[in-house]
């Protein structure tokens, strides 16, 4: 009922709105239509001048809000060179931005008819229009040179001994997978896979798998200063893994495996300290739509130093040790369980 | 003449009497059906076209509000959305399920039931017989089967919000495995079904529009209109139309074969997947195909979706600076390169899909290129108003707010095309920000500068200028405010198509902010409904138009009876003796010369 209410209250100031602008324009017709909209075209002139200063005004003030709520600076090698890149991008087309919309709304102030100016006859020049074609174009080629240079080394191979981790996406959540001491990865193949004990369809022939470490909430662990690649994969839909405090990115999609490699730069616990936030956790995110449950696809990044890496290594049991704890009797302590608090309960 | 002889049912009378006679305007009575329903009079049809795009335009608008409900205020419940959704959101609270269906057709209805069918459906059909002096399309028959394709496909589509599983719910892109498995979710099952069956049937309404409008422009210009005297209107909605023929067929294609993979087994873009429990016997396929499939249409979309609205502003900026567009050669030519580089840079959409990096960087390439004709056109603009004699109607008002969002939106483009920086941006609220600016707002802005300056040609009548200006103003500075924002929270990394940000460290900092922005986006909504009454009610009310030709305007469509009949000249069409742009004086005092007014001794022509 009251929806019903709301819908004719708003048709209902419709129409008063509708009569007070038809009796406005019954007053252009009483002063002389010609009188009146001269008068009206120098309001909405001099409303183009307010709506400009407006316009900065508000993006100044828009930038002092959101400046304090910006994550913190590029924890990865790439980050750095990325955080560079997106600056001289930013001065290039603000300077573009703030030189068009001002001549926009400048013009609109000073050019608009008085009724006592001939009109000008312009209607090409060549000089001109060849200044406008050249100048973005080498605008252009200089941002397209400085994020070639910079898409390369991102994209580029692996530095050699870099760290290898897994990350693989399903609905809704994250599966990461370590090489353990052998520091290779075993082949998996997806009709090996099932919820109870082969979360990846490992192929447990290949003798490289047995001390392959899983972590189903797809937490990684990282190192500071030693490079990773991470080996994407999907068990299902695309997912994407978003590492936004890295500024990384990649799709994860099934039957192709993508990878991108980065090097962190600060540890989990110094950003605590850079931000003031104790609460202060790297997050990994789906970015690609997954489904229902895309929105609460998360992980967590650690990134340590490399004694706590090691540390925390040797604390973990292999997937197949854990899975057949019959074969490995002698095999203790038990693996601490895995920090289910910090997965998002679904919405449903 | 062949375009005579094309609509020989009712302009016979014309043929007959017409010539000779010219107060004698005899127009057959038509039966309300064939003269409003199964019309093949172009100006019938393209009100056809904007009133169903406006129907849409309200829809989705709504769906968005529903879901920036839903973002600005997570926490809480709204009766409004139970009153709606019904089940779908129970105790006020939205279904993720609903969200993602919302989002999705939102996307889909407004970039192609909008947007393209809307906009070019509309325009293309009012203009092109009117500004080239042609009496009508050149198959009027194809032109209403078009609009009837147009509508089957939005009843399909509409239907699709009733089913139990709900409407498709993968994005507007529709990105397979997710679209093509059931198991995947609910949204994938009957709902996308009706989506793919109704962008297979708004294809072929695109196609047969398309090539009417292509063959009309080529072969009815009347005597005299030269392809170098045609309004820039009629230059870009000829190659809105190329890039349409060209490009739809593909998303067909890909349409086809996902429709193949649903429901024959086949694995186009299935492979090694385990989903619902079960390994799905699928392999060798790839999704990544469907994605190369459907950007090679969804990119040239984008230019679909932004040429009329740049062909109107430069027609509206001219006509109301009283100056001739500068660089009318210039204009035409980048309209030239942008549609060729629009078929090149699909694969920008793609940077992360794991693409060979060298592939990317040439598609970094030609991408980046694309800024430079986007660029020319906006300089061209600026010098087009530079020492004019500026006229702010409505219809103006909207054509500069054009310029604005669109140089806002194309300068972002620089920042995502540029694959290095894409690699933290892509599929964040910066690419949100970013397409809404420059084709979703800017687009819109054409197309309402396009409709309050042609509505007194299509109805005889004016709309309410002050409720025009009050439209804009709130328009144009709301859009700003929803979207400028969501550009840092783009950098901040927040990805676009989350239900609920609550729990993330790094993005919950934010809900203030999209409180606010959602408070925005209703206001703007309104706003939009007093548009839509102001059109509706200026139909029957509006002031009524007594010059033929009020905005003092140099093209041919301002040379017909203030209300054209079917046929659209009383007598002869006109001929043309020169350009669209003398904004010029006239020698009398005046200052302009239209189309169909000879050269003087004398003159150069342009």
């Amino acid at each position: 009922m009251s929806g019903l209410m709301l819908v004719f209250l708003v048709v209902l100031i419709f129409v008063v709105l509708y009569q007070v602008a038809r009796s406005s324009e019954m007053v252009a017709q009483i002063q002389g239509e010609q009188q009146f909209d001269k008068k009206r075209n120098k309001i909405l002139g001099f409303s183009m001048l307010i709506l400009m200063i407006a316009f900065f005004v508000g993006i100044v003030w828009c930038h002092e809000y959101m400046l304090p709520l910006m994550g913190p600076e590029a924890a990865s090698n790439h980050g750095v060179q990325y955080d560079f890149m997106f600056k001289v991008t930013l001065w290039v087309t603000g300077i573009v931005f703030v030189l068009t919309q001002v001549l926009l709304f400048w013009f609109c102030f000073k050019y608009q008819r008085n009724g006592d100016k001939a009109p000008v006859f312009f209607a090409h020049s060549n000089k001109l229009e060849l200044i406008w074609t050249t100048v973005p174009a080498i605008a252009m080629a200089v941002l397209v040179a400085i994020g070639l240079k910079a898409w390369f080394t991102m994209t580029g191979e692996a530095p050699k001994g870099a760290m290898q981790i897994e990350i693989v996406g399903k609905q809704f959540n994250w599966i990461s997978r370590y090489p353990g001491p052998d520091g290779e990865l075993g082949k998996k193949y997806f009709l090996n896979i099932n919820d109870k004990d082969n979360l990846l369809g490992q192929d447990w022939k290949d003798k490289r798998n047995m001390d392959d470490i899983i972590i189903p909430n797809g937490e990684l662990r990282l190192v500071k200063d030693v490079p990773v690649e991470l080996i994407i994969g999907s068990r299902d839909v695309i997912h994407d893994v978003g590492l936004s405090h890295f500024r990384m990115k990649m799709d994860a999609v099934p039957g192709i495996t993508t990878r991108i490699w980065f090097t962190p730069t600060i540890t989990t616990a110094e950003m605590k300290i850079k931000t003031g936030n104790e609460n202060f956790v790297y997050e990994l995110s789906c970015d690609q739509m997954c489904g229902k449950g895309h929105y609460s696809m998360r992980a967590i990044v650690v990134v340590e130093t490399q004694a706590e890496h090691d540390k925390w290594l040797k604390e973990q049991k292999s997937y197949y040790v854990q899975n057949h704890p019959e074969e490995f009797p002698a095999e203790a302590p038990i693996v601490a369980p895995v920090d289910s608090s910090k997965k998002i309960t679904m919405n449903k | 003449m062949s375009n005579e002889a094309a609509i020989h049912t009712d302009v016979h009378t014309h043929d007959s009497h017409g010539h000779h006679d010219d107060h004698a305007h005899h127009e057959h009575k038509q039966h309300f059906i064939t003269k409003y329903i199964f019309s093949q009079d172009h100006k019938i049809i393209s009100r056809q076209f904007l009133i169903t795009g406006i129907f849409w335009a309200i829809v989705g608008g709504l769906m968005s509000v529903f879901f920036r409900l839903q973002l600005g205020f997570p926490e809480q419940t709204f009766k409004v959305l139970t009153m709606f959704l019904g089940d779908w959101a129970h105790g006020g609270k939205m279904d993720p399920e609903m969200y993602y269906g919302l989002i999705t057709i939102h996307g889909t209805v407004l970039v192609f039931f909008v947007l393209t069918g809307g906009l070019s459906g509309t325009f293309a059909n009012f203009l092109i017989p009117l500004q080239i002096g042609a009496r009508d399309m050149a198959s009027p028959f194809l032109n209403m089967l078009s609009y009837w394709f147009f509508a089957i496909a939005g009843v399909i589509m509409f239907s699709s919000l009733f089913i139990t599983t709900g409407p498709a719910s993968g994005g507007w892109t529709t990105y397979p495995p997710l679209s093509a498995l059931k198991e995947a979710s609910m949204g994938s099952g009957l709902g996308m079904d009706l989506w793919l069956v109704s962008m297979a049937l708004f294809v072929v309404s695109s196609l047969l529009g398309g090539l009417n409008y292509i063959v009309t422009i080529l072969n009815m210009r009347t005597k005299g209109m030269s392809m170098t005297r045609l309004p820039l209107t009629i230059w870009a909605l000829l190659f809105t139309a190329i890039l349409g023929v060209l490009s739809f067929p593909v998303l067909l294609s890909a349409a086809v074969l996902l429709l193949f993979d649903r429901h024959a087994g086949t694995s186009f873009y299935l492979s090694e997947i385990y989903v619902a429990g079960k390994a799905l016997p699928n392999v060798g396929g790839s999704p990544i195909l469907y994605q190369h499939l459907f950007w090679f249409l969804g990119h040239p979309e984008v230019y679909i979706i932004m040429l009329p609205a740049m062909g109107m502003a430069s027609e509206i900026l001219a006509t109301n600076s009283r100056k001739p567009i500068f660089g009318y050669f210039a204009m035409i030519l980048s309209l030239i390169g942008i549609t060729l580089l629009a078929f090149l840079v699909w694969a920008h959409h793609m940077f992360v899909t794991g693409m060979s990096p060298f592939l990317g960087g040439v598609f970094v390439l030609l991408t980046l290129l694309i800024a430079i004709p986007s660029a020319v056109k906006v300089f061209n603009w600026l010098t087009t108003i530079w020492k004019g004699n500026i006229r702010f109607t409505v219809g103006m008002c909207f054509a500069l707010g054009f310029v604005s969002l669109f140089i806002s939106g194309g300068l972002t483009g620089l920042f995502l095309g540029n694959s290095a920086l894409d690699i933290h941006l892509h599929d964040t609220y910066f690419v949100v920000a970013h397409f809404h600016i420059v084709m979703g707002i800017s687009a819109f802005f054409g197309m309402f500068a396009g409709i309050y300056h042609w509505f007194p040609k299509m109805y005889g009548r004016f709309m309410n200028n002050t409720m025009g200006y009050i439209h804009f103003f709130i328009t144009f500075v709301g859009s700003y405010v929803i979207f400028w924002p969501m550009h840092y929270e783009g950098v901040a990394g927040m990805p676009r198509r989350y239900y609920d940000f609550s729990n993330w460290e790094s993005f919950k900092q934010f809900g203030e902010l999209n409180q606010m922005i959602s408070i925005a986006a209703i206001i703007v909504f309104i706003a939009q409904l007093f548009f839509v009454f102001n059109y509706f009610v200026s139909i029957w009310k509006g002031k009524k138009v007594t010059d033929p030709n009020p905005w003092q305007s140099n093209t041919l469509e301002w040379t017909t009876p203030i209300k054209p009949g079917h046929g659209n000249w009383d007598g002869e069409i006109p001929e043309v003796h020169r350009w669209a742009y003398d904004y010029k004086d006239d020698g009398n005092g005046g200052d302009f010369i239209p189309q169909h007014i000879p050269l003087k001794e004398g003159e150069e022509s342009h």
